[in-house]
């Protein structure tokens, strides 16, 4: 089988955010970067599981500027075979959803993975994308899929459960937590992924269809009321009467 | 021209985000001076209810699920050419979310998903960085796609029933079929809930529980967690909110034992109001609650459990 998983780079979970520029850029000094978390625990894992079980290989994809190789070596690390960059600004969920869709069309993919969103731009919106552009079935939040030949059943998450669904390859698949097990590169991991190949193709240009205009930073919480915990009746008529939320 | 929204209903009713999505929508057609249409593909027991919240006219599609999403955007597709779409309007639910990239692809539209506020010179705002910034993003391609984060507008009615129509639309061939679905009946689920009671490491074992289901009880409040007490399985998976659980913003979010992590705030910062018991005075949850209760929660719980049953009596 043919895995392509969706690598994208994005800061840390505990990084400190800022904006540049009169706040039309996003600020990355002294930021560290990461593998989207979602990308790397669930979707990339499960990829590399389902090629130990049936065979084929595992391809990471990313789409930016020679910067995000660290993380695509981490990928290798972890398990996948080979990656391929394509060089360019991933300044739009469009942008690198075309990118991700051109290669998975010219190589024949089956199961195409991404992460249920990226923990900075929290959009959700490259795998339905590519899904679309790829005229293939999107199933979004996977918790577990089991693959037979070409059939996959998949869990879901939806509202306040969890659904079942079974289709056929190809199809495009975004992982929640439950997918896989985080895994740990070793040092044998490490050292292979120096030698697998890491491509790198130019980015097809896409007219981009939306604009930041400006960044702002949320208006901070005043300071906590705090109550006396002999006096709970207190607490009870403040949220009542002040709060209005009981 | 118009506003085309599509609304998702739950075993025959809508939910609180379907109206406000049907209101948000209704408030760009107002702006534009045109029409808020309502697409509905899935069972609801009075459709033209939809009319009181802006939509001028519904449109009920016949369609046996809305899983397979290539099946039900392209319906939306179909909807927006007839009727000629500026905006099409989704809610930011797991659905909602699924269909929106694939109908900007459709409709070779622009796309904001989870927007917070309604459009200002074709600009909206987003939270960005599970909350920690906010963008303002123009949309501009000629088409425009947003899903509507829970809690942005609150829907008021603005009309009366609506005229509803059959939808005359054909739907393509599904590739996904369901085989189970599991949902837990009674309880709001947590994307939803208003009240929410949430507890973390602080409780010790998962026999220690009884107080917190109490609570729940007495306020009829949906229980989440933290990650860890859900890793460890001393609650179920479905419960663990924060940045790699469920995110929600009830109007009530009750945080006991727990530390506030930034991951765990990225989840639940949306709430409006956020009480917090811990025994840490310093612990950081304290910075982003609302009220705060320095104090054992072994102690502090079942008082406060008396003090809320006093107060539904
Ligand atoms: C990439 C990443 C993603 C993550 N995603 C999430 C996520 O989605 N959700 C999440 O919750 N976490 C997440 N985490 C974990 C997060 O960083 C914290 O470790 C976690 O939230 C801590 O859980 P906790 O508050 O229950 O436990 P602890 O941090 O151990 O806090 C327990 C609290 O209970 C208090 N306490 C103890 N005993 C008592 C008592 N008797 N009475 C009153 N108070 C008491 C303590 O003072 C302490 O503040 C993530 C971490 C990473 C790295």
């Amino acid at each position: 089988m043919n895995l392509l998983v969706c690598i994208s780079r994005t800061p840390e979970t505990t990084a400190k955010i800022s904006f540049a520029e009169n706040n039309t850029k996003f600020n990355s000094d002294g930021v560290n970067y990461i593998m989207n978390p979602y990308d790397e625990w669930y979707a990339l894992v499960r990829a590399i599981e389902l090629k130990e079980a049936v065979g084929g290989k595992v391809i990471a994809i990313n789409v930016g500027g020679p910067e995000n190789d660290i993380v695509i070596r981490k990928a290798l690390a972890i398990g996948a075979d080979e990656a391929v960059r394509v060089n360019g600004d991933p300044n739009s969920a469009l942008f690198t959803a075309t990118q991700i869709a051109n290669y998975a069309k010219e190589n024949a993919c089956d199961i195409v993975f991404c992460g249920k969103e990226t923990i900075d731009y929290n959009g959700s919106e490259v795998g339905a994308m590519v899904a679309e552009l790829l005229d293939q079935p999107f199933i979004s939040y996977a918790s577990k899929m089991d693959v037979e030949g070409t059939k996959a059943t998949v869990e879901r998450d939806i509202e306040g459960g969890v659904e079942v669904v079974e289709l056929d390859t190809p199809f495009v698949i975004s992982a929640a937590k439950g997918l896989a097990e985080q895994r740990i590169p070793n040092m044998r991991g490490i050292m292979m992924a120096k030698r697998k190949p890491l491509a790198v193709v130019e980015a097809t240009a896409v007219d981009a269809k939306n604009e930041i205009v400006s960044y702002t930073m949320p208006a901070g919480k005043s300071a906590v009321k705090l109550i006396d915990p002999e006096n709970m009746d207190e607490l009870v008529r403040l949220l009542h009467e002040e709060a209005k939320v009981i | 021209m118009s506003v085309l929204i599509f609304v998702e209903s739950n075993k025959g009713k809508f939910k609180k985000s379907a109206l406000e999505a049907v209101y948000y929508g209704a408030q760009i057609a107002k702006q534009k001076g045109s029409e808020a249409i309502a697409l509905l593909c899935s069972p609801a027991d009075n459709p033209a209810e939809l009319g009181k919240y802006g939509a001028s006219k519904v449109i009920h599609q016949n369609l046996e699920s809305h899983t397979d999403n290539m099946v039900v955007a392209d319906l939306i597709k179909q909807a927006a050419d007839a009727n000629g779409a500026e905006y099409v309007i989704m809610t930011n639910s797991s659905l909602g979310k699924s269909l929106a990239g694939r109908v900007a692809i459709k409709l070779d539209a622009s796309l904001v998903s989870g927007a917070t506020s309604l459009p200002e010179s074709d600009s909206v705002s987003k939270k960005l960085f599970s909350g920690k910034a906010i963008a303002s993003i123009k949309l501009t391609a000629d088409k425009k796609v947003i899903s509507v984060m829970g809690n942005s507008v609150i829907p008021e009615e603005i009309g009366s029933d609506a005229p509803v129509e059959a939808g005359s639309y054909t739907a393509r061939t599904g590739r996904v079929t369901v085989k189970e679905s599991k949902t837990s009946d009674g309880v709001v689920p947590l994307p939803e809930a208003e009240l929410v009671v949430s507890a973390g490491r602080g409780m010790k074992g998962p026999e220690n529980w009884g107080i917190i289901d109490e609570m729940a009880g007495i306020l009829g409040a949906t229980t989440a967690c933290s990650r860890p007490v859900a890793d460890t399985g001393w609650r179920p998976h479905h419960e663990h909110v924060g940045q790699t659980g469920v995110a929600i913003r009830p109007n009530l979010y009750i945080a006991i034992g727990i530390s506030g992590a930034i991951q765990h705030l990225a989840g639940v910062n949306n709430s409006k109001t956020i009480v917090v018991i811990n025994k840490d005075p310093e612990a950081p949850f304290f910075k982003a609650a609302d009220y705060g209760v320095v104090g054992d929660l072994f102690d502090v719980v079942p008082r406060l459990n008396e003090a809320f049953r006093k107060f539904k009596q």
